[in-house]
């Protein structure tokens, strides 16, 4: 699998009923690159990531891809959700199933393909678990391995470990730095924790509050392999955003609590 | 700050019942001791079998019924009426509750109209349809499939409303196509509110199979009911109504079987 899609944003604004969110952000997602997006709560960010991946269609601008396809690609825009979006009536294999199941794989195919992506994300011994008995750590996983089961050209994933505790978190944020440099996808990552932008980031995209609009581009050219938790260039650059952030976080705190 | 307490000794546990659980020994046993003491009133003589029979009295009534043949000719004629107007009723309610969940353009009519008739008590129709289909078996079928319909579209609308949007969302972002979008997460989705809404139908439709058989019928339990009121033979009237509650009881039972197979993964 090789990423070899970029995405270009032109002049994309939106809004929901007379509230503008995004306001002509433009921006570049370069091919087979982790970009984040980061910004204080109801910047827009999950919102640009729908218009991203197609799921939402902006009132003004729009969204080009440029790029050649894996040839086992199924579905280019691959989203990874917040939360899990697993079907509680499929097992852990149904609900990788699902996404391959109208396909032209055969079943033969298709079911190579679950097992290569339960092996890969650890799930094997949980083909046949409910989602129910499953921990949030490993619904997580499903989601990825549903997600990798396409073959997907672009990664979206839209605060993938916000829902889950702070030591599964860690361990994930580990395992997602490995896949994604395994897979090589273009990969765009919406979070409001700076520690898993920097982690991640290879582009770091900073959003302003309301309308969102991109305030700074920050580039981290250390290979993901050789990022730390600890790593004190990227505890700097994690400083360097909070610096960035904190006014408009304190500033949109105040909105949602002033309801 | 005012005067100090002295708090000492072991906290004690607060936080018990409010935990309802099953006891099945004691659902029997007031059961089969309310019969008994029923029984006992009957043959103490403070109640009146005439009146009000006894356990034993339905007992001998049921084997007689059955031993002469005249229960299943009975039995037979209520349940084919209630097995093709539940059916027609729900298959003609879930049509119209999927499009109606599904199709903007016809939620807002499906809404309107049955919003106007669902508070109709359907018991007031059943002389409309007589009128229109006639004394035999067409007006019958139809008043349980028109007291079927309404909360079926009712249940399965809200089914389709309920199934989290996100799961489609999911579905439509990896390109799964409409069809599969329906009968993947949709139906499926929907099926808990579908299944609930079945006990309420069935139920009704038992009520409505009863009075419609009462209003005219020569075979079937209500028609059975009413002949044995109409004589005074309270043994007979209470035999049939055990057999309807057996038949309520045996339905239920299915549903039940039916969720525990269709929804195991709740």
């Amino acid at each position: 699998m090789t990423g070899s899609v970029a995405l270009s944003v032109d002049a994309v604004s939106h809004g929901y009923r007379g509230l503008r969110v995004l306001d002509t952000v433009s921006l570049e997602i370069p091919a087979g690159e982790v970009s984040v997006l980061v910004g204080p709560s109801g910047c827009g960010k999950s919102t640009l990531l729908g218009i991203l991946g197609g799921l939402i269609a902006p009132d003004a601008g729009s969204v080009r891809q440029s790029g050649l396809l894996p040839r086992d690609c199924l579905n280019p825009l691959t989203y990874v959700f917040q939360d899990f979006a697993l079907i509680p009536w499929r097992s852990v294999a149904g609900n990788v199933s699902l996404v391959l199941e109208d396909t032209a794989l055969s079943r033969a195919e298709r079911s190579d393909r679950i097992a290569e992506v339960l092996d890969l994300t650890g799930l094997s011994e949980f083909a046949g678990a409910w989602p129910r008995q499953l921990s949030g750590g490993m619904r997580q996983r499903v989601g990825i391995a549903r997600a990798l089961a396409v073959r997907p050209a672009v990664l979206l994933m839209d605060e993938p470990l916000s829902a889950l505790d702070a030591q599964t978190r860690e361990l994930l944020l580990d395992e997602f730095a490995e896949m994604i440099g395994r897979t090589g996808a273009t990969t765009i990552y919406v979070t409001h924790n700076l520690a898993e932008a920097t982690r991640l980031g290879q582009q770091i995209l900073v959003m302003g509050r309301r309308p969102g609009r991109i305030r700074e581009t920050i580039r981290i050219d250390r290979p993901l392999a050789s990022r730390t938790r600890d790593d004190a260039d990227l505890k700097k650059i994690e400083h360097r955003l909070w610096n960035l952030l904190r006014d408009d976080a304190a500033a949109a705190g105040q909105e949602l609590s002033h309801g | 700050m005012a005067e100090q307490i002295s708090l000492q000794g072991r906290v004690p546990y607060r936080a018990g019942g409010f935990e309802p659980r099953r006891i099945p020994a004691a659902a029997a046993g007031t059961l089969l001791g309310l019969l008994a003491i029923w029984q006992a009133c009957a043959s103490l003589g403070w109640l009146s079998t005439d009146f009000a029979s006894s356990p034993v009295l339905i007992v001998h009534a049921l084997l007689a019924l059955i031993r002469s043949g005249e229960l299943w000719s009975h039995l037979a004629a209520s349940l084919r009426r209630l097995a093709i107007g539940w059916t027609v009723g729900t298959l003609m309610g879930l049509l119209v509750g999927i499009a109606a969940g599904l199709f903007t353009l016809f939620r807002s009519p499906a809404t309107a109209v049955v919003s106007a008739l669902f508070p109709i008590p359907k018991i007031a129709l059943v002389p409309l349809f007589i009128i229109w289909f006639g004394i035999g078996e067409g007006s019958k079928l139809v008043t349980l499939a028109f007291g079927v319909f309404f909360p079926t579209v009712i249940n399965t609308m809200a089914g389709v409303d309920g199934v989290p949007r996100n799961l489609i969302r999911m579905a439509q972002s990896f390109g799964v196509p409409t069809r599969s979008i329906i009968t993947k997460i949709i139906l499926p989705g929907a099926m808990p509110a579908i299944l609930s809404g079945f006990r309420i139908t069935t139920s009704t439709a038992i009520i409505l199979l009863v009075a419609a058989e009462m209003i005219g019928a020569d075979k079937g339990i209500g028609a059975f009911v009413l002949q044995a009121g109409n004589l005074y033979d309270t043994d007979n009237l209470l035999a049939g109504i055990v057999v309807l509650s057996v038949i309520g009881l045996v339905v239920s039972w299915v549903l039940g079987w039916v969720e525990r197979t269709l929804l195991g993964w709740r």
